[in-house]
């Protein structure tokens, strides 16, 4: 794969805390204190250096940015303070944007659509529609299963009054001004994320 | 009687997730003195799960708008969170604000779209620190009337209550708090190696084995050293290390019914709240291990 030796100075200007990534010294301790670890296909000392080495492709496309539980571990750990979770948040913000991250990718299709969909949609998280529209991701039939698959629970939720049963929920009442206010602050992210 | 302003957050709204929390919560308030004065027509605070769709501004600017209401309507009083996940998002938020003037600025040009503003200056607090340093472990103690004597409970922190920011006076690898607040009910608090180790957050949506694979560590750690209850501050902990049990039990053959409960429902059943007080009646898994003390 190709070097591109614009990637790493792009990161530092513009990915969210990405100027960080310069001072990594590549102890690992990040990458051995993470919970879901052994799962990032590279870690995030890895995935620092390859920003470094300009192996674009090999970070874009990577899953491994969309296995952070956002934890903190790693930034407490970090024995040069480096803020790595939102580092690494930044990283997949940034695949996601530049088109480079899997669509299909579960927690990029989940972070990005459903969950930032569901709280804009009305200022609050709605948690049952939430959930509905994560089942039905692929399709009737597979969310059908993934319910049935978890019914015990959802029912357990619904007797105990912490689930909604009608799945719709109202607008904050602000939510003129709200919704200005987030396509205000899109319209700035899109200017910085551009390098303008 | 003291008062704070007070950002409850989606999941402690009405017949949502945290609901058993936010119930509890209001009657460990009404028996200590607490007025908390919910910020009107407050927005989601975009969790951390909220990065990736938000970007930087967007999702900065969710828990600013909350800031703006909050001084519009309450003045410069110290704003209380009792989620980990709004708590550590209006900290954050607050962080930027005072330390990134670009950040501060760009905010307010956003802001000025929903007529708001905001320079910072509100303190956030966990209600956990409100306990601490506002009233005391031994005002804690005092109210006691039910001892919760022979009961042997998990404290698990967890992640987002205890960094990047923690409670204060604690440590990242070892808090101390949630173990003296299970003492200081009369209960004690077991030796629990898994306390600040991660439950999976939101990835238990996306990636449900791997998280359950660490919510079943979490649940054998707890019966391991015997506990009866787990007990944790932080709703997304409750509700994955709670209501997945089932699904764990089905992916590792496991036979867990560990009963899940906050802090705040703690204190209720000792203070000699009744079990609905506690919202012990809003378990998932039953927490009958309680009832001889209600």
């Amino acid at each position: 794969m190709a070097y591109d030796l614009s990637f790493a100075q792009d990161v530092y200007k513009n990915s969210e805390m990405g100027h960080w990534i310069k001072m990594c010294k590549q102890c690992g301790v990040c990458a051995g204190s993470c919970p879901l670890g052994p799962h990032w296909e590279y870690s995030p000392r890895q995935l620092f250096q390859l920003v470094r080495g300009g192996k674009k492709e090999e970070v874009l496309k990577s899953s491994s940015m969309w296995m952070c539980t956002s934890c903190y571990n790693c930034i407490v750990r970090c024995p040069r303070g480096l803020p790595i979770t939102h580092i690494v948040h930044g990283l997949a913000r940034y695949a996601s944007v530049k088109g480079y991250a899997d669509p299909d990718q579960v927690t990029n299709r989940f972070a990005t659509k459903i969950f930032w969909g569901n709280i804009v949609s009305t200022g609050r998280v709605g948690e049952a529609l939430l959930t509905m529209r994560l089942y039905f991701v692929d399709g009737l039939a597979s969310g059908i299963k993934r319910g049935l698959e978890m019914k015990d629970s959802a029912l357990g939720m619904l007797m105990t009054k912490r689930l909604n049963p009608i799945p719709i929920r109202g607008k904050i009442k602000g939510y003129a001004g709200f919704t200005a206010m987030i396509a205000k602050a899109q319209e700035l992210e899109a200017k910085r994320e551009a390098g303008a | 009687m003291k008062e704070y302003t007070f950002f409850p957050g989606c999941s402690s709204e009405k017949n949502a997730s945290a609901a058993n929390m936010e119930h509890s919560v209001q009657a460990l308030c009404k028996i200590l003195g607490i007025q908390l004065n919910e910020i009107d027509d407050w927005n989601c605070c975009s969790a951390s799960i909220g990065y990736a769709g938000g970007g930087q501004l967007p999702r900065l600017a969710m828990s600013a708008r909350n800031f703006a209401l909050a001084q519009q309507q309450r003045g410069m009083t110290d704003l209380v969170a009792t989620c980990a996940a709004c708590w550590l998002a209006m900290r954050e938020t607050a962080e930027r604000i005072e330390h990134e003037p670009q950040v501060r600025a760009d905010i307010n040009i956003a802001l000025k779209e929903a007529d708001l503003s905001y320079e910072g200056g509100i303190k956030t607090r966990h209600l956990v620190e409100v306990l601490i340093e506002d009233f005391g472990w031994d005002a804690l103690k005092a109210k006691v009337k039910k001892p919760l004597t022979g009961l042997k409970a998990a404290g698990y922190v967890g992640c987002q209550t205890n960094r990047p920011f923690g409670i204060a006076g604690e440590s990242f690898e070892n808090p101390l708090y949630l173990d003296k607040m299970i003492e200081a009910t009369g209960a004690t608090a077991v030796p629990y190696a898994k306390k600040v180790a991660c439950c999976g957050g939101a990835l238990m949506f996306t990636e449900v084995e791997k998280s359950c694979a660490l919510v079943r560590d979490l649940l054998q750690c707890a019966v391991d050293n015997g506990a009866e209850v787990i007990v944790t501050p932080c709703p997304v902990c409750q509700l994955n290390v709670e209501v997945y049990q089932d699904k764990i039990n089905q992916l590792f053959g496991t036979n867990f019914n560990m009963p899940v409960i906050y802090y705040s429902q703690l204190f209720v059943l000792a203070w000699g709240g009744s079990w609905e007080d506690a919202a012990l009646h809003q378990q998932v898994v039953s927490a009958e291990a309680l009832r001889r003390f209600a």
